[in-house]
């Protein structure tokens, strides 16, 4: 299915959340999680379903001021 | 404020009044070593897309934990309540820490703050828990507002963030630690120089953030340093209390006993 992950539209191959991390192989990476604008958190994500179109954001420590 | 090792903040007490961005260095290795040189206890960081490609996010991150400072997660570049709040509930599961330093930004040429996003933002935040630092203005309404909604530090304003030009409303400075003796105050943005933090940590604030000035000297471990020693003089000349200024000369040679030699 078609998710728009960081912005960027993609193909992948995912039922929940959790899969979509598995597949673009940041399941171990340090990130936090948001689908269509709202927090997902860790524990949350095995069960939160994903459908084609969503909005996911991936996100992990950065440089800041 | 009647020494110099009570720099508390949430419960928490440093040594360092030094609070230190990690953006823009030329390099990491840089920037963990001006970490260091400057002294400081509580580094600023952000949270970005991560690339699944090139995982720049976990290098970083193996970076800072292994200078060992306190982290500050930052909302830097939101410019609504609820990218704010989402961005800070993000970076509370990441960084395993209920600080975040709010800024909810409300015009792109100077970056100020929004205070009616920022005061909204830091109720709804400190009603869940987190601990928060807001980026605010030198506005004592908007203190009073942020203290109501929870609010134990306030982070006034320089100047504009990256532009380097040190305190731009001394007046409105002073007055706010005058109105707020109680409550940790951090000039957070637009400093150059280390007059500027010591000119900050004359006035009697707490502390100092400060990233750009660092990261963007010549060379910014020596400019660490600088910053670190700056700010502990500025500490030291507070609490020994300044002299009034004045506006004619006093001579501070004794005048009696001169000599005539004319």
């Amino acid at each position: 299915m078609r998710l728009v992950v960081n912005g960027e539209p993609q193909e992948v191959s995912a039922a929940t959340l959790a899969e979509a991390l598995q597949s673009l192989d940041l399941a171990e990476a340090k990130v936090a999680t948001a689908l269509n604008g709202e927090f997902v958190p860790a524990r949350a994500r095995a069960s939160t379903l994903v459908k084609d179109g969503d909005r996911i954001e991936i996100l992990a420590p950065r440089q800041g001021g | 404020m009647t020494s110099n090792s009570d720099f508390t903040l949430y419960g928490l007490s440093f040594r360092s009044r030094l609070m230190l961005g990690t953006s823009q260095y030329p390099s990491p290795a840089i920037l963990a070593e001006a970490a260091r040189a400057s002294g400081a206890e509580i580094l600023t960081v952000s949270l970005r897309r991560e690339s699944a490609r090139l995982k720049e996010g976990q290098d970083f991150w193996r970076l800072i934990r292994d200078i060992g400072a306190r982290i500050l997660p930052n909302t830097a570049g939101c410019y609504s309540v609820k990218e704010a709040v989402t961005t800070a509930q993000m970076a509370r599961e990441v960084f395993g820490t209920p600080w975040v330093k709010l800024e909810v930004i409300g015009e792109a040429d100077t970056l100020q703050p929004d205070p009616f996003g920022l005061v909204e933002a830091a109720r709804i935040l400190s009603a869940d828990g987190f601990q928060v630092f807001p980026y605010t203005t030198e506005d004592l309404v908007v203190a009073e507002r942020l203290i109501e909604a929870g609010c134990q530090v306030l982070m006034p304003w320089g100047a504009p963030i990256g532009s380097g030009k040190g305190l731009n409303n001394v007046f409105g400075l002073r007055t706010l630690r005058a109105h707020f003796p109680e409550i940790p105050l951090i000039v957070d943005a637009g400093l150059g120089l280390p007059s500027h933090a010591a000119a900050a940590m004359e006035l009697g604030y707490d502390g100092v953030l400060l990233n750009t000035a660092v990261a963007k000297a010549g060379d910014p471990v020596e400019m660490g340093r600088a910053f670190g020693q700056a700010i502990e003089a500025g500490r030291a000349a507070f609490l020994a209390g300044p002299m009034e200024s004045r506006d004619m000369a006093a001579p501070s040679t004794p005048v009696v006993g001169r000599a005539v030699l004319s």
